[in-house]
């Protein structure tokens, strides 16, 4: 490694504190989708890694940087911004089919389509919700 | 100022990105201006509704407030991970309903949301205004539905609304 005889004690142990931090949050959400049973769960996991996981290793990089270039990098923020923003998208896109390929099949534990009156969690999901995908 | 610059503040976060990655300097200031001012000219080529934002003072509030969250739930999904099939886990689905309306303030809601582990946005009817998000981690359905409404969509409306 090249440069990092100047680099200071502290923020040696900073640095990889974080990413210890980071990449441990991140293991531990693909464990937990490896664990979780249903789709629902498992879009959960994932989440640590994309949060605090990516918050941890990129906070991590802004310092190493920071500290051996001596000037502020915050090319990381954009990631940490581009990667929230971009989430949802996936993560709609997954849910509704799991949740239409689910009403399809006329899963007894899901909830009804939001549509018409306020829906109630007890009652069973029939198959005339779901007509298009009959047959 | 419309006919000018249609997106002022598309047009200030794009010069923006442009010198965070790039270092600053007045040649990258000019470049990184004329790209989005062209950039923000192809956006109103689109139309998108345009977001308005009345409260600036609240975004800090609510950016305190989400990084807050999503660090809690971070530690509180970590540990059920941790924990394994020794405990019960509860997940389940909560239908809230919603008085916010505006499209850019759900789109931020659902970004909260998404990005806060624990909680998954699943579906959105844009009619009677019910959001069914998924709990990994469901004890007291009126609760969530207190927490979504009175810490989040309370304080979005008063931004976009």
């Amino acid at each position: 490694m090249t440069g990092l005889d100047d680099f200071p004690l502290w923020a040696a142990i900073l640095v990889s504190l974080l990413l210890l931090v980071g990449s441990g949050l991140t293991l531990l959400g693909t464990i937990g989708l490896v664990r979780f049973q249903s789709f629902y769960e498992r879009v959960h996991a994932p989440t640590l890694g994309t949060t605090c996981g990516a918050g941890g290793i990129l906070i991590a990089s802004m310092l190493y940087f920071s500290v051996l270039q001596s000037r502020i990098a915050l090319h990381e923020v954009l990631i940490t911004l581009f990667v929230t923003v971009t989430t949802p998208v996936t993560l709609m896109l997954l849910a509704r089919a799991a949740i239409y390929r689910d009403r399809t099949e006329g899963k007894v534990d899901m909830p009804q389509a939001l549509s018409g009156k306020a829906p109630s969690r007890v009652e069973t999901t029939s198959p005339d919700d779901a007509p298009a995908a009959k047959g | 100022m419309s006919r000018v610059l249609p997106y002022p503040l598309l047009t200030a976060s794009l010069i923006l990105m442009w010198l965070l990655l790039n270092s600053f300097s007045l040649g990258h200031l000019i470049l990184g201006t004329i790209f989005a001012y062209g950039a923000s000219w192809a956006m109103a080529a689109l139309q998108p509704a345009k977001p308005r934002i009345r409260r600036w003072d609240l975004i800090p509030v609510l950016f305190f407030r989400v990084f807050g969250d999503i660090f809690r739930s971070n530690i509180a999904v970590a540990g059920i991970i941790l924990r394994g099939k020794s405990r019960k886990r509860t997940p389940g689905f909560v239908v809230i309903p919603l008085d916010l309306r505006d499209r850019t303030a759900l789109a931020v809601l659902a970004c909260v949301l998404t990005a806060t582990p624990g909680t998954a946005w699943i579906e959105y009817h844009a009619e009677n205004g019910q959001l069914m998000i998924h709990v990994l981690d469901l004890v007291d359905e009126a609760v969530w539905i207190d927490t979504i409404r009175n810490r989040y969509a309370r304080l979005l409306m008063e931004i976009f609304e």
